[in-house]
C-alpha cells in the first residue's frame, strides 16, 4: 500500500472536496504557490476563482469568508501561523460563530480554518509557537486536532462539509508523520468521535493531537508492566464524553497529556468531567506546558515547556500507585 | 409571510416613496423608544432618528435581492431594505415571532430572505462580510450588490480598511456608505479621525463623494450612481453621507444625561429634518394619506410584537450549530 504523510493528506482532502463540490474554495497566504505544502498542486487544478492569494489582512480575509459563506460558498482559510487566529478571533468567534444563533437559524456560515503546523516548530520562538485550540473550544466553536494522517484527511473533509464555522489544528509535530494506507479507504471522520488506538486495562492515557504518537510510543516501552489505553478525543469540541467514560469505565485511571497551557486547558476539562462523571481509583493527572507558558528561543527551553514523554511516563507510575 | 405592508411593495425610489420610507423609520423609533420606556424593550436601542435619509435613499437605489449589512444603528436599514415593521419591533422586544426568533434583538436583526445579511453590533465588522457575500453572488454569476453601512467611527477600524483594500482590489460590486453624524458615541469626528472620510476611499482607489444625508433624493441619487456602477463591474464606492442624530446615541442616554453636545447644537442639528425635507415635496393630501397609513401599520406593529409569545426558555440555544449539535445538557456531564 502507499505511503501517505500527514501533510499529503490534508492536501488530498482539499483536492478532493474542490473537486466534488464547487462551492469550495481555498483562501489564505501564499497558497497559490503553495508555501505551505497543504495547497500543492491545487491552482493548477481549481484555477484561481478556487485558490485565492489574499492580502496579509487576516481580519477581512477571515470575515470576507464569513460573508461568502452566507452567500453559498464552502470556504477553507489557510493561516501560516497559529497565532493569526488571535487576530481573527473576533472574525471567528464572535461573528462566524454567532450568526446561526444570533439570526435564529436563518443561515449557516460553513468556513473552515486550517492551521498546518500549529505549537512548536522548535526554534521559531514566543510568536509562532501557540496550539490554541483550547480557545475555540472554550467559545464553543467545533474544533478538531486531527493525530493521524488518516485522520487528517477524515477530519478536514468533514469539517469542509459541516455547516458551520470548524477551525482544524494539524500539529506542526504531526505533519512529517507518515502511514501505509490503502488511499481508497480514506474517508470522513465525523465530529465528536474519538478513537482508541491502542487498548489497555490499567490507565487510560487522553492525548491530543501529536502526543498521540508519544503516548503510544510510552504504552509500548511500558507493555510489560502496565496496560494503557491510548484515547484520541480526535475533536476537542465536541469531545467524545461517552467514548471518555468508557475508556475511564474499564482502566479507572487517568493521565491527560495536553500540549497546551495549563490553566483552563483542555486536559483541565476532561478531568473535570472524568471526576464529575467516572468512578476513578485514583486521582488523575495531568501533563501539559506549565500556566500561562510562552513557548522561549533556545531549543533547550522550547522543550522544557513542552509536555514530554518522560513526564507522561512519570504521570503514569503516579496514578499506578494509588 | 409580511404582517404588514412592507417598504419595497411601494415604490420606494419615488417621491412619495422615499417619504413613506422616512416617515416609517421615524415612527418606529419613536414608538420603539416609548418601548424601551415601558420596559417592554429590554437593553434599549440605538435610535436612527434623523439619518432616515441615508437608509431610504441607498436602500431606494437597491433590488430586492441586492444585500445589505448593518450596524447596532441598524433598524433603518433593515425597515428599507423591506422587513416587516412588525416582525422587526416583536424582535426588538424579543418575542418569538421577530425576525430573528427573539435571539437577535435591537442590533442583530436580520431577514436574509430579502439580503438582509445582520445587523452587526462590532463597529466596522461588516465590511469584509459584505465584501464576501458580493464575491459570492459575483462567483455564483448574479449581478447583486451588497451595501455596507457604518458610522464615522468605523472608519478609524483596521479591519474595515482591510476591507476595503479588498473589495476594491478584487472590484467587488460593493457600496460603502458611512454615515457621518459627527460623533462615534460621545467622541467627535474632528477628535477622530485624521485626514478625511472620502480621502479613505480615495486610497484605495474607489470613487469616494461626501453628500447631504438628509436630503432622501440626494442621497439616492448618488448610491445610484455608485449602484449601477457596482453592478456594471465598475467596482466598489464610498458614498460619505453628512447627518445628525436628533435623539440619543443609546436610550441610556435618556437617563444618564451625559454632556458632550449643547442644546443650541441639537436644536440647529435638527433643523434640517429628512421627514420634513422629503415632505415638503408631497401634496398636502398625499402627505397625510400616508402618515396616517404609518399611524396605523405601527400600531398594528406594536400590537403584534406586544401580543407575540416570548421564546420557550428551553430552547434557549436552538440554533446555536446549523447542524443541530446540542450543548452539554445543564453544562454537565
Ligand atoms: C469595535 C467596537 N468598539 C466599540 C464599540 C462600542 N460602541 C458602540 S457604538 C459606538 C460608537 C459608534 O460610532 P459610529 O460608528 O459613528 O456610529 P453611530 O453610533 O454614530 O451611529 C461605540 C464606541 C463597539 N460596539 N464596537
Ligand atoms: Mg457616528
Amino acid at each position: 500500500m502507499p505511503w501517505l504523510s500527514y501533510q499529503k493528506a490534508l492536501n488530498r482532502a482539499l483536492g478532493d472536496e474542490l473537486a466534488r463540490d464547487p462551492a469550495v474554495f481555498v483562501l489564505g497566504e501564499d497558497v497559490r504557490v503553495a508555501v505551505s505544502n497543504v495547497t500543492a498542486g491545487l491552482l493548477k487544478r481549481f484555477g484561481p476563482d478556487r485558490v485565492l492569494d489574499t492580502p496579509l489582512s487576516e481580519q477581512a480575509f477571515t470575515s470576507f469568508a464569513t460573508g461568502a459563506a452566507l452567500g453559498g460558498r464552502r470556504p477553507v482559510i489557510e493561516f501560516q501561523i497559529p497565532a493569526l487566529l488571535y487576530l481573527a478571533f473576533e472574525q471567528i468567534v464572535n461573528q462566524a460563530h454567532k450568526f446561526s444563533l444570533m439570526t435564529g437559524g436563518q443561515t449557516r456560515v460553513p468556513v473552515t480554518y486550517l492551521v498546518p503546523g500549529s505549537g512548536s516548530k522548535t526554534g521559531w520562538a514566543g510568536q509562532h509557537s501557540d496550539h490554541p485550540y483550547a480557545l475555540f473550544a472554550h467559545a464553543g466553536v467545533k474544533t478538531v486536532v486531527p493525530a493521524t494522517p488518516e485522520d487528517a484527511y477524515g477530519l478536514l473533509t468533514t469539517a469542509i462539509r459541516d455547516d458551520d464555522p470548524v477551525v482544524v489544528f494539524a500539529p506542526a509535530a504531526a505533519l512529517g508523520v507518515r502511514v501505509d494506507v490503502d488511499f481508497d479507504a480514506l474517508a470522513p471522520v465525523p465530529l465528536g468521535v474519538g478513537r482508541v488506538h491502542r487498548a489497555g486495562e490499567d490507565v487510560t492515557v487522553v492525548a491530543v493531537g501529536h502526543l498521540v504518537h508519544d503516548a503510544l510510543a510510552v504504552a509500548e516501552e511500558l507493555a510489560g508492566d502496565v496496560s494503557v489505553e491510548v484515547f484520541d478525543p480526535r475533536t476537542v469540541y465536541p469531545f467524545d464524553w461517552d467514548g471518555l467514560a468508557a475508556s475511564v469505565a474499564r482502566t479507572g485511571r487517568l493521565v491527560v497529556v495536553d500540549d497546551s497551557n495549563r490553566m483552563c486547558g483542555i486536559a483541565a476539562e476532561v478531568v473535570a468531567t472524568a471526576a464529575e462523571r467516572c468512578d476513578l481509583t485514583a486521582p488523575p493527572v495531568r501533563v501539559t506546558r506549565p500556566d500561562g507558558a510562552v513557548v522561549p528561543f533556545a531549543l533547550g527551553l522550547d522543550l522544557a515547556v513542552q509536555p514530554d514523554r518522560a513526564q507522561l511516563t512519570a504521570a503514569i507510575q503516579k496514578v499506578l500507585k494509588q | 409571510m409580511a404582517l404588514l405592508t412592507t417598504v419595497a411593495a411601494h415604490a420606494p425610489d419615488t417621491d412619495v416613496g422615499l417619504y413613506r420610507t422616512v416617515r416609517l423609520i421615524r415612527r418606529f423609533e419613536e414608538r420603539a423608544v416609548e418601548l424601551v420606556r415601558s420596559g417592554d424593550i429590554i437593553g434599549g436601542i440605538h435610535p436612527y432618528t434623523g439619518q432616515e435619509a441615508i437608509a431610504a435613499g441607498v436602500c431606494a437605489a437597491l433590488r430586492l435581492d441586492d444585500m445589505i449589512t448593518s450596524t447596532h444603528r441598524g433598524h433603518g436599514h433593515v425597515l428599507a431594505k423591506g422587513a416587516d415593521p412588525a416582525r422587526v419591533l416583536a424582535e426588538l422586544a424579543g418575542r418569538a415571532t421577530g425576525l430573528n426568533k427573539g435571539r437577535g434583538g435591537s442590533m442583530h436583526a436580520a431577514d436574509f430572505a430579502l439580503g438582509i445579511l445582520g445587523a452587526n453590533a462590532i463597529v466596522g465588522a461588516n465590511g469584509a462580510i459584505t465584501a464576501g457575500a458580493a464575491w459570492a453572488a459575483r462567483q455564483s454569476g448574479g449581478d447583486q450588490v451588497a451595501v455596507s453601512f457604518f458610522g464615522d467611527g468605523a472608519v478609524n477600524q483596521g479591519v474595515l480598511l482591510e476591507a476595503m483594500n479588498l473589495a476594491s482590489l478584487w472590484r467587488l460590486p460593493v457600496l460603502f456608505v458611512c454615515e457621518n453624524n459627527g460623533y462615534a458615541t460621545t467622541l467627535t469626528v474632528s477628535d477622530a479621525v485624521a485626514g478625511t472620510i472620502t480621502g479613505r476611499g480615495e486610497a484605495f482607489g474607489m470613487p469616494s463623494a461626501t453628500v447631504d444625508g438628509m436630503d432622501p433624493r440626494t442621497v439616492l441619487a448618488a448610491a445610484r450612481e455608485a449602484v449601477d456602477r457596482a453592478r456594471a463591474g465598475g467596482g466598489p464606492s464610498l458614498v460619505e453621507c453628512l447627518t445628525y442624530r436628533f435623539d440619543a446615541h443609546h436610550t441610556w442616554e435618556h437617563k444618564a444625561r451625559v454632556r458632550y453636545r449643547d442644546d443650541a447644537e441639537v436644536l440647529s442639528g435638527r433643523e434640517r429634518d429628512p421627514v420634513e425635507i422629503q415632505g415638503v415635496r408631497l401634496a398636502g393630501g398625499e402627505r397625510a394619506r400616508v402618515d396616517a397609513e404609518v399611524e396605523s401599520m405601527m400600531d398594528t406593529a406594536v400590537a403584534f410584537a406586544l401580543d407575540s409569545p416570548h421564546p420557550d426558555p428551553v430552547g434557549a440555544l436552538d440554533h446555536l450549530y446549523a447542524t443541530g449539535m446540542r450543548a452539554r445538557p445543564g453544562g454537565g456531564g
